[in-house]
C-alpha cells in the first residue's frame, strides 16, 4: 500500500479543488478502489483506537462534544467534522491531514457516521468503541423503515472491540446487544420531556429505565446536574436544549469508558465551554438582532426544539425543504404537535404552504408565507423590537447559514 | 351533530403522518360546529356499532404483524360497516390489508379480510416520489407514494384516479387506489386529507347524510392555505 496512494490522494485532492470542485467525493472513491485496506490500515494504529458516535439525532454536536473533551484530556483528536459522514468522506480527512511520510499523529479518531454508512465504515475500518444516541424516524425515503435503522446501529455495536456506550431510555437503542455495554440516562424528573419516537403522539413515560447508567443527566434548569457513579456535578451548558444536554452525558460515559483514570470535574469544566455545532443551536447577529438557527430534521427532533426552546419573548420562522436530504415526503410535519407555539411570523422553503397549513390545522397563526428563503429572513428581521429564532431542515439550514454569514439580504 | 371517528391501530399503523388525517376530518368537523369524536382501536378492543367514519393508516412491517390478528378479527364487523355505506379511508398498509391478499417476496400469501377486491404482490423495487391523480368526484388529487407492494383491482372495485405523476398501484395500469361504496384506499400519503379538502368533506359529508337519510351540504370553509399547499405539491418532481 500506502505511501503510493497517500500521493496519489493527496493529488487528487489538490486538483480537484483546483478545479473548484469543494467536494470530497472523488479522492476517496479513488483511495476506495486502489487500496481497500488504506482506511484499516492508518486508523488502526491508532494508541486509543477508534470511535463512531452515531445515531438519528444530534450526531454532529456530540462528536463535537467528544473530540472536544478528549482534546481537553490532552489527546490528539482526528475527526470528520467536514460534515460529510460516509467512508469517502473519512479518507478524504485522512488524506488532508496525513503526511506524505505515512505519519498519522493522532491518538485517537473520533467519526461521526449515519446508520447506514456506520455498517459500511465497519466493513472497512476497525471500530473500538462505538456512543449511539437513539435511533427515530428520519429521512424514510432514505434509510426505509425504522426497524432497519435500529438494525444498522446492532450491527456496529457487535463488532465495536471494547465497548459500546448506549442511552437506555431509547426502546431501540437500549435492547442493543454487544460484548462490553455502558449506559447513560435520565433521571424519572426529565424522562417525561423526552419522549421517545413511539410515544410521540401518546402518553409520555415517566419512569427511565432501571439499567444502571454510568452517567445520567439528573436535572435540567439554568444549569444541567449529570451524575458520574455515585456523584453529581452541576454546571451551566453553552449547548442549548435537552436533548444537547442528555447526549452530553452520553458523550461522558464514552470518555470515562475509554479513560476511566480522567478527572470528573476537569471533564465537567470542559464540557460547560464546548459551543454547539455549525447549524445546530448557533446564534448570529443581523442588523443588531440576535437570530438564531436551529436544525429540525424529523419529527422527535423537532419535537424536542420546540418543547426546548419556545417561549414568547421569540419572532419565529419556520423554513421546510423537500430536497433528499431533508426527506422529500413532508408527511413527517403532521407528526409534530405545534400547539405550544402561539404564532409563527413566517414559513419559508419550497414547502412554506405544507407548513402554513399544518400549522393551521394546529391553530397557530401564521403571520406570512414566503417561499424564498431570503426574502422571509428579511421580512423576519424587518423589526429589532425581539430576537429572532428559526427552525429549518437541512437544505434550509445550509442555505440560510449562507445568506445570515454572507449577510447578503442587508 | 356529533360523528364518531373510528381509528384503526393509532400506535401501530402511525408511520407517515397519518395522524394528519384524523385531526383534518376532526377540525373540519369542529370549525363547522360538528362534534367529532376519535375512538382508537387497538388489538383486543371491540368494534362500536355506531360509528361514523373509519381511517386506517400504514406502518412498518413489525407493527404490521402485530395487528394482523386483530384485524382478522374484526374484520366481519368492518365490512358490515363498510357494506353499510359507512365512509371509510385506509392507506398504505391498511389499504393493502383490506384486499384478498399480499403475497410476498418469498411467494409467501398473507390474507388480507377481503373487503376490497383487490390484491397486492411483493415488487422488486420501492415506488417513491410524489403522486399527482385525476379523479371524477373529488378533482386532481396529490399525495406522496412509498411502497413496494403492486396492487391490481378486481371487477367490484372502481379505482380512485388516474395517475398523472407517479407510480400508483403497480406503475403500470396507471391506476391509483380503490373505491367501493363509501370506502376509499390509497397509497398515498403527504397526509392525503390536508391538501385534499374535497375527499376529507366528501368523508364528513356521507357520514352526516347517513345520519340524517338524506343529502346535506356541508358549510362552506376558506380553503386557501389548503389551496396553495396543494398547488405547490402538484409542481414538485416526482
Amino acid at each position: 500500500m500506502k505511501k503510493t496512494s497517500i500521493i496519489l490522494g493527496k493529488t487528487v485532492q489538490k486538483l480537484t479543488r483546483l478545479r473548484g470542485n469543494g467536494g470530497s467525493a472523488l479522492p476517496g472513491l479513488i483511495i476506495e478502489r486502489r487500496d481497500p485496506n488504506f482506511v484499516h490500515d492508518i486508523l488502526g494504529k491508532l494508541p486509543h483506537g477508534v470511535v463512531v458516535v452515531s445515531g438519528t439525532n444530534g450526531k454532529t454536536t456530540t462528536t463535537k462534544m467528544v473530540a472536544e473533551l478528549f482534546e481537553a484530556q490532552g489527546l490528539k483528536v482526528f475527526t470528520n467534522n467536514t460534515g460529510s459522514n460516509f467512508v469517502r468522506g473519512v479518507i478524504s480527512a485522512i488524506l488532508k491531514n496525513i503526511k506524505v511520510s505515512g505519519k498519522f499523529d493522532y491518538d485517537i479518531a473520533v467519526l461521526e457516521l449515519d446508520e447506514a454508512h456506520a455498517v459500511k465504515f465497519s466493513e472497512v475500518a476497525p471500530i473500538d468503541y462505538a456512543l449511539l444516541l437513539n435511533v427515530q424516524r428520519d429521512q424514510l425515503d432514505r434509510f426505509g423503515e425504522i426497524d432497519h435503522t435500529a438494525d444498522c446501529l446492532q450491527k456496529v455495536a457487535k463488532v465495536a472491540k471494547k465497548a459500546v456506550i448506549l442511552n437506555r431510555e431509547d426502546p431501540r437503542v437500549g435492547k442493543i446487544e454487544a460484548k462490553n455495554t455502558v449506559f447513560f440516562g435520565l433521571s424519572d424528573e426529565l424522562i417525561g420531556e423526552f419522549p421517545s419516537d413511539d410515544d410521540l403522539l401518546t402518553a409520555h413515560k415517566t419512569k427511565s429505565s432501571t439499567k444502571p447508567a454510568l452517567v445520567k443527566l439528573e436535572k435540567l434548569n439554568a444549569k444541567a446536574t449529570f451524575s458520574i457513579g455515585k456523584d453529581e456535578y452541576t454546571t451551566p451548558l453553552k449547548v442549548k436544549g435537552i436533548y444537547n444536554a442528555f447526549n452530553a452525558a452520553g458523550a461522558l460515559a464514552l470518555i470515562k469508558t475509554v479513560l476511566p483514570d480522567s478527572d470528573n470535574a476537569k471533564l465537567i469544566d470542559s464540557l460547560a465551554s464546548i459551543e454547539s455545532a455549525f447549524g445546530r443551536g448557533e446564534t448570529f447577529t443581523i442588523n443588531g438582532i440576535e437570530v438564531e438557527l436551529l436544525l429540525v430534521k424529523n419529527p422527535s427532533a423537532f419535537q424536542l426544539s420546540l418543547a426546548s426552546f419556545v417561549d414568547k419573548d421569540h419572532d419565529c420562522m419556520i423554513a421546510i425543504n423537500d430536497a433528499i436530504a431533508d426527506g422529500r415526503d413532508v408527511s413527517w410535519l403532521w407528526n409534530v404537535d405545534f400547539k405550544g407555539l402561539s404564532h409563527v411570523k413566517v414559513t419559508s422553503g419550497t414547502r412554506a404552504t405544507d407548513m402554513a397549513l399544518r400549522l393551521k390545522y394546529d391553530e397557530v397563526e401564521t403571520g406570512a408565507v414566503v417561499e424564498d428563503l431570503k426574502a422571509a429572513i428579511a421580512k423576519l428581521t424587518r423589526d429589532k423590537e425581539r430576537p429572532k429564532r428559526i427552525f429549518a431542515t437541512y437544505t434550509a439550514m445550509l442555505e440560510i447559514r449562507k445568506i445570515i454569514s454572507g449577510k447578503s439580504i442587508l | 351533530m356529533k360523528l364518531k371517528i373510528l381509528h384503526l391501530y393509532p400506535k401501530e399503523m402511525n408511520l407517515y403522518g397519518d395522524h394528519g388525517n384524523i385531526l383534518t376530518l376532526v377540525k373540519r368537523c369542529e370549525w363547522r360546529g360538528i362534534r367529532a369524536e376519535v375512538i382508537a382501536h387497538e388489538p383486543g378492543e371491540p368494534i362500536p356499532n355506531d360509528v361514523d367514519i373509519i381511517f386506517g393508516g400504514g406502518g412498518q412491517d413489525s407493527n404490521q404483524n402485530t395487528i394482523e390478528d386483530d384485524l382478522r378479527k374484526i374484520a366481519p364487523k368492518l365490512k358490515e360497516l363498510v357494506e353499510a355505506d359507512v365512509p371509510t379511508l385506509v392507506v398504505c398498509g391498511l389499504y393493502q390489508l383490506f384486499g384478498a391478499y399480499f403475497q410476498t417476496a418469498e411467494g409467501h400469501k398473507i390474507d388480507g379480510i377481503n373487503i376490497l377486491d383487490l390484491y397486492t404482490v411483493a415488487g422488486k423495487n420501492r415506488l417513491i416520489g410524489n403522486v399527482v391523480i385525476d379523479t371524477e368526484d373529488f378533482g386532481e388529487i396529490v399525495g406522496y407514494e412509498n411502497h413496494s407492494g403492486l396492487t391490481r383491482l378486481g371487477q367490484n372495485v372502481k379505482p380512485l384516479g388516474t395517475i398523472s405523476k407517479g407510480y400508483g398501484n403497480n406503475g403500470d395500469d396507471e391506476l391509483e387506489g380503490a373505491r367501493y361504496h363509501n370506502c376509499i384506499g390509497t397509497y398515498l400519503h403527504g397526509p392525503i386529507l390536508p391538501k385534499n379538502p374535497r375527499l376529507a368533506d366528501y368523508l364528513i359529508a356521507k357520514a352526516l347524510e347517513r345520519q340524517a337519510g338524506k343529502p346535506i351540504k356541508l358549510e362552506h370553509l376558506n380553503d386557501t392555505a389548503e389551496n396553495r399547499a396543494h398547488k405547490v405539491a402538484a409542481t414538485r418532481p416526482q
